[in-house]
């Protein structure tokens, strides 16, 4: 039983990782530019199968590095042909243009590469369990953790220290005036939203990894990454990214001992959350 | 006159559409189907289009309307009459115990709030397989005759009888809406979407309206979806999920949001085109897709409020 339980935790603590930095993505393209990104998953989906196509010629490293960068560099296409006409517009335009998008990117996998599953090879020594006792932390398990980590870390850092990151955080409280001081808020938007897709590409790659490919693996992450923005706090990254593994493993305990409540255990969170609290855990009051 | 003259003409298509429409190359289940969605789209649109509040997650008040009558038929030998009762007293209920929780947000994270709770439902009925069938859906039931003052109205064969009972419905709704919104509370609403802040200076109780509306627009949307139910003999996951959701919210801004018909003339549209690209094609999705972005790029105002805005 303690092993179950330990089992699922560590489960849900890797799909919270999932989660979460799928949701800061969707949080940081929401917070600067008021876009509820449905297509989210849809990048998500299209990293993990570019990264597929590509480890034949590239390996699994390589792909790792380059599949996410080509979904950045789709997703800054369709962010200045279509989403940056409908800034500072009626956000019912840019919920359905990307919501149109998302219906697009899933049946359009489904197209090109079929609609049943692909396994996706990762190197041997990695899909490899560390000990016998835990059978089930593989060392793609806890490599894919690391990744993520670094990943936030990486994200933070930037945020905090560079002056892109410092651009970003002004423009999230108050675009205007980051504009009136000179800044290209054209551009800026176009990177924030680059960022925010490389996250969800490399999300889809790591996930490819784990659980392999499916036409609509991202569809079914894009609404645990609501939750967790709305339970983290809308407007706070850190929040997201809390809500995210708090989720994850409410999910993954309540799978051990009531499997059929596991999706709706994160509802039910995210009620009691909106009850008492409707600016979220972390969030800042009067953003919402 | 000129707006007794359109209601007119509504009104004599919709009563006649047996009629006309398989000399368009219709079919009777078409035609309902447009109706009925009509009647989702509309109530969505009291919401939307009347009182600026953007709910993504309508599929869930739609879907419980569904379900509450397909359960209640088939599990309590419910009557179609007593079986749209109950769907729409399940959906209404729902919609009153979220509503508080969301009432506070506004814009694009109320929506988000409406669309992540919409899931549960969605899930419930995906999960519960003993009862709701999960992911094959709410079959093995029909719609039984009507009976009202000793006569008996067969519905289970008879395609335009239901369309009539549909209909019937719909005019009563539709009714119920149109005078909602001449009423002072219809303008509150309107006053709320022109600019909350002001209706808030004014003395006027936001929180209250919008719930009212809210609550207005879910009952309407259940008895849609009970009607839905009806119609198919089968309450389908499908329409409780997110999807369904954007696909009502296109259909409103497809007809035109700022018009009463609008919606209604956005499914007609909309289901028409689904119901071609599904028989053509095996890729529908994505040009369903792709029409949501059109629609997005060159057509926000929808059919209706380009005519309007070509006329003034």
């Amino acid at each position: 039983m303690t092993q179950l339980l330990l089992f699922n935790v560590t489960n849900g603590l890797i799909i919270g990782a999932f989660y979460a930095l799928m949701a800061l993505g969707l949080s940081l393209i929401l917070n600067l530019s008021g876009v509820i990104n449905f297509a989210h998953g849809g990048f998500l989906t299209l990293g993990a199968y570019v990264a597929y196509s590509l480890s034949r010629f590239v390996g699994f490293w390589g792909a790792l590095i380059v599949a996410p960068l080509l979904t950045v560099l789709l997703g800054m296409a369709i962010e200045a042909v279509f989403i940056r006409r409908l800034y500072g517009k009626d956000p019912l335009y840019s919920l359905l243009l990307t919501f149109g998008l998302a219906l697009m990117f899933e049946d359009l996998t489904r197209f090109s590469w079929g609609a049943s599953s692909l396994p996706f090879v990762i190197p041997e020594w990695l899909a490899s369990p560390l000990s016998q006792q835990m059978f089930f932390l593989t060392g793609y398990r806890v490599f894919m953790v690391a990744i993520v980590i670094a990943a936030v870390a990486a994200l933070f850092l930037v945020l905090r220290y560079t002056r892109l990151g410092v651009r970003i955080r002004a423009g999230t409280l108050d675009l205007d005036t980051v504009s009136s001081l000179g800044i290209n808020v054209r551009g800026l938007r176009s990177l924030n939203f680059g960022l925010g897709i490389y996250l969800a590409g490399l999300a889809g790659v790591l996930a490819a990894g784990m659980l392999g490919l499916q036409p609509t693996m991202g569809t079914a992450l894009i609404m645990p990454s609501f939750i967790a923005i709305i339970v983290g706090g809308i407007g706070s990254l850190a929040g997201t990214l809390f809500g995210g593994l708090l989720i994850g493993v409410a999910s993954g305990v309540t799978t051990v001992y009531f499997p059929s409540a596991s999706e709706a255990v994160m509802y039910i969170m995210m009620g009691l959350v909106l009850l008492v609290r409707p600016r979220g855990l972390l969030g800042e009051e009067g953003r919402v | 006159m000129k707006r007794f003259a359109i209601l007119a003409g509504v009104w004599v298509l919709l009563l006649l559409a047996p009629y006309w429409l398989p000399l368009v190359g219709g079919y009777m289940t078409l035609g309902t189907r447009v109706l009925i969605l009509g009647l989702a789209a509309m109530a969505l649109n009291y919401l939307l289009g009347y009182t600026g509040v953007l709910s993504f997650g309508h599929a869930a008040y739609v879907g419980l309307g569904a379900y509450g009558a397909g359960l209640t038929i088939k599990y309590l030998g419910f009557g179609t009459l007593q079986g749209i009762a109950a769907g729409v007293v399940l959906g209404t209920v729902a919609a009153v115990v979220i509503g508080p929780l969301i009432m506070r947000l506004r814009g694009i994270y109320f929506a988000m709030c409406t669309i992540a709770f919409g899931q549960v439902f969605y899930f419930i009925a995906f999960r519960w397989h003993s009862v709701t069938g999960g992911d094959d859906g709410l079959g093995g039931w029909k719609r039984l005759p009507l009976h009202f003052f000793g006569y008996s109205l067969e519905l289970v064969q008879d395609e335009v009888a239901f369309y009539y009972v549909a209909l019937a419905f719909f005019a009563v709704a539709v009714c119920a809406m149109g005078l909602l919104l001449n009423s002072p509370l219809g303008r509150m609403q309107l006053s709320i979407r022109e600019n909350e802040q002001r209706a808030r200076f004014l003395g006027l109780p936001i929180e209250r309206h919008v719930l009212l509306a809210w609550v207005i627009s879910c009952l309407f949307a259940s008895l849609a979806g009970a009607l839905y139910a009806l119609l198919n003999n089968f309450a389908d996951p499908r329409i409780l999920r997110w999807d369904f959701s954007g696909e009502l919210v296109i259909m409103a801004v497809l007809g035109g949001m700022r018009s009463f018909w609008g919606p209604l003339l956005g499914a007609a549209v909309y289901v028409v085109l689904q119901d071609y690209l599904s028989s053509i094609t095996e890729n529908w999705m994505s040009f369903i897709g792709l029409f949501f972005v059109l629609v997005v790029m060159f057509f926000p105002r929808g059919v209706l409020g380009v005519l309007k805005r070509a006329r003034s």
